[in-house]
C-alpha cells in the first residue's frame, strides 16, 4: 500500500518509526511493533540513523511486510554510491517494498565509525530523481530497465531551520525532483510549523508533522544543544523535569497528544518518533482521537 | 602550478545569456602557462565574446588572481567599469575566481575549470579553496566554491544538518550553503538555488594523470627509436 493513496482519499495519515538493532537480536523489536499493528498506516525503518551502524533498514522493511505492517524505506546517500543506491532501490521493490523516504543522510563523523570514507555521491535531490527515473523504466543515465519498480516517494523538511526560506526552496526542488510526500523533523513549536505551512502553502504535496516523544528534560536538553532545528521550550523541559520517573511516560504522552491535536488541521499527516517507545505510540494516538 | 581547463563555449555563453556588460579579469600566473588566462586567453575570450554580441567594459590581466592586494589595487582604478558591469567573468583557477567574487557584490563566473593544483594552492589560501573538480561551479553559487567547503560536498543546498549557519560536522565551521545563500540573496541571484544540479563527474575529479601535467616542457629528452628498423629487429628476434 502507497501513502499517496492514503492522502489521495483525504486520510490523515499515521506513521511511527522504528530503528533496527545493532545485531541480529531482532526480537524486542518485533513485539514492539507488532504493537503498532492497525493502529498507524505505515512504519519507517531507519537506516543507520544517526550514521550509527546498524541491521539494514531494507532487511527489517521486509520482515514488517511479512507480519503485515507497511514499512517506509528509509535510504541514504551517506554509505552507497549511485550503482549501489540504484540496485537497492530495485532490490527493495523485489521485496514488496513501496514507499521510500530518500535523505542525503548524517555526516559520518556524527556516528559511530567516524573514520570510514563518506560517500554521498548522490544527494537527497538526486536520489529523488534517480528513483522516479526507476518508476518509470530507466536509469539514471536513461538506460530501459527489464521490469520498472513503483513506489511512492518522500522527503524531509525541518520546520525549525533557520533561516527556513532555503528549506522551503530545496522543498520545490524535491518537489520537482519527485517526492510525493514530506515528514518534518520533530516540531514542539507550533507556531514554527504554522510557519512553514504557510511559507510552503504553493507546494501541493501533503505533509507530516513530525513528533518526538520527550523521555526526560534530560533529552531535551540534548536535542536543543546538538539536534538542528529542533527547539523544546522551556515549558515543556520544565513539565518533564517535574515528573517522577514513573509519571515521566504520562506527561510525555500527554504533550504529544496536544502537539498533534494543535497541529492537526494544518496539515494532512502526523510522523512519530517514539525513540524506543514504541508501547507508548497507540496511548498518544487514543489521547490525540486519532484512533 | 595550477592546471586549468576553458569551460565550452557554450557553458560561458549561457552564464551570461541574460547579460550585456562583461568586464572580463585573466589571469597571468598559472593561467597563462595553460593558455586559459594570459594575453592570448584575454583576447581569444573578449573577441569571442564581442562576437557575441557583448559589451566589455573591461578587459584586465592581472598577474596573479589569487592574490587579492594585486586585485585590489587593480580594480580599484575601474570602479565606474565595474559599476556599469552586469558580471564579472574569469580566466583564472577556481581560486582566483573566489578571491574576485569575495571583493564584488555582482555576480563573479568562472571561465576555467580548475584540475590540478600541482602542489601549490594559490597566493589566496584562505578558508575558501578549490578541489579541482574540473567542472567549475562557481558561476551558480555566487563565486563560492561548494566541494571544498561543504563535507558532503553536495551541490543542491544544504542539508537538514545546517543550524543557524554552522555545519552540522563542527559547531564552529560555516555551513557553505548557508553562506551560499545569503551571498546569492545579495546579489539577486537567489533563483540559482531553484535550480537542480546534476551529480558530479568523478571522471573529471579523478583526472588521468594525463590531464593533470604541470610541467609543459620535457626534462630528460628521450631518444626515439627509429620505428622501422626497431620492428624489423623485433620480428628477427622472435623468429
Ligand atoms: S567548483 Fe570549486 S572545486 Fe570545482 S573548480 Fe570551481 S573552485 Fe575548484
Ligand atoms: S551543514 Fe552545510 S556545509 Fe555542512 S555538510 Fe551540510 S550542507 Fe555541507
Amino acid at each position: 500500500m502507497k501513502l499517496k493513496d492514503l492522502f489521495k482519499k483525504g486520510k490523515f495519515v499515521i506513521t511511527s518509526e522504528i530503528g533496527p538493532p545493532k545485531g541480529t537480536n531482532i526480537e524486542p523489536m518485533l513485539e514492539e511493533v507488532d504493537l503498532l499493528k492497525n493502529k498507524v498506516d505505515a512504519i519507517n525503518v531507519t537506516e543507520n540513523q544517526s550514521s550509527v551502524m546498524r541491521l539494514g533498514s531494507m532487511a527489517v522493511c521486509r520482515l514488517l511486510k511479512e507480519r503485515g505492517l507497511e514499512p517506509v524505506f528509509q535510504i541514504t546517500c551517506r554509505d552507497r554510491n549511485r550503482l549501489a543506491l540504484q540496485s537497492d532501490l530495485i532490490s527493495a521493490s523485489v521485496l514488496g517494498i513501496e514507499n521510500v523516504l530518500c535523505l542525503t543522510g548524517d555526516h559520518v563523523v556524527l556516528g559511530d565509525h567516524p573514520q570510514t570514507k563518506p560517500v554521498f555521491d548522490l544527494d537527497s535531490i538526486h536520489l529523488l530523481k534517480a528513483a522516479r527515473n526507476l518508476v518509470n523504466g530507466y536509469d539514471m543515465v536513461e538506460n530501459k530497465l527489464d521490469g520498472s519498480p513503483d513506489f511512492c516517494l518522500g522527503a524531509v523538511v525541518n520546520p525549525g531551520a533557520d533561516p527556513l526560506e532555503p528549506q522551503i526552496i530545496k522543498m520545490e526542488a524535491k518537489v520537482e525532483a519527485g517526492a510525493e510526500f514530506f515528514q518534518t523533523q520533530a516540531v514542539y513549536e507550533v507556531k514554527k510549523f504554522e510557519d512553514l505551512m504557510k511559507a510552503a502553502e504553493h507546494i501541493k504535496v501533503p505533509i507530516m508533522v513530525g513528533i518526538v516523544l520527550l523521555k526526560s528534560a534530560g533529552m531535551a536538553r540534548f536535542m536543543n544543544a546538538n539536534v538542528a532545528g529542533v527547539f523544546v521550550p522551556d515549558k515543556l523541559i520544565k513539565i518533564m523535569a517535574d515528573a517522577s520517573k514513573e509519571d515521566r511516560p504520562r506527561k510525555s504522552i500527554e504533550i504529544a497528544a496536544s502537539l498533534i491535536k494543535e497541529m492537526k488541521g494544518m496539515c494532512q499527516g502526523v510522523h512519530i518518533m517514539s525513540l524506543g517507545w514504541d508501547k507508548y505510540v497507540p496511548s498518544v494516538l487514543k489521547a490525540a482521537k486519532l484512533i | 602550478m595550477i592546471v586549468s581547463e576553458r569551460k565550452s563555449w557554450e557553458e560561458i555563453l549561457s552564464f551570461l545569456e541574460e547579460e550585456k556588460n562583461v568586464f572580463l579579469i585573466a589571469c597571468g600566473g598559472c593561467s597563462d602557462a595553460c593558455k586559459t588566462g594570459g594575453t592570448e586567453g584575454l583576447r581569444e575570450v573578449k573577441d569571442k565574446l564581442r562576437e557575441a554580441g557583448k559589451e566589455i567594459t573591461a578587459a584586465l590581466l592581472i598577474d596573479f588572481v589569487c592574490n587579492k592586494v594585486l586585485i585590489g589595487m587593480r580594480l580599484n582604478r575601474y570602479i565606474e567599469e565595474l559599476k556599469s558591469s552586469d558580471s564579472v567573468l574569469v580566466l583564472s583557477c577556481g581560486i582566483g575566481v573566489q578571491a574576485v567574487a569575495n571583493m564584488l557584490d555582482i555576480p563573479v563566473r568562472p571561465g576555467d575549470n580548475t584540475i590540478y593544483m600541482g602542489g601549490f594552492p594559490g597566493v589566496w589560501p584562505g578558508e575558501e579553496r578549490c578541489l579541482q573538480c574540473g567542472d567549475c561551479r562557481l558561476a551558480d553559487t555566487g563565486g563560492i566554491c561548494p566541494y571544498a567547503n561543504c563535507p558532503k560536498l553536495l551541490v543542491n543546498g544544504a542539508c537538514g544538518g545546517s543550524d543557524k549557519g554552522k555545519c552540522e560536522t563542527d559547531p564552529e565551521k560555516d555551513c557553505v550553503w548557508a553562506l551560499i545563500y545569503e551571498r546569492l540573496k545579495n546579489i539577486g541571484k537567489l533563483e540559482n538555488l531553484r535550480k537542480i544540479y546534476s551529480p558530479r563527474d568523478y571522471n573529471l575529479i579523478l583526472a588521468p594523470s594525463e590531464r593533470k601535467k604541470s610541467i609543459f616542457w620535457a626534462l630528460e629528452t628521450v631518444e626515439e627509436e627509429p620505428k622501422e628498423e626497431a620492428s624489423e629487429e623485433r620480428r628477427l628476434s622472435t623468429l
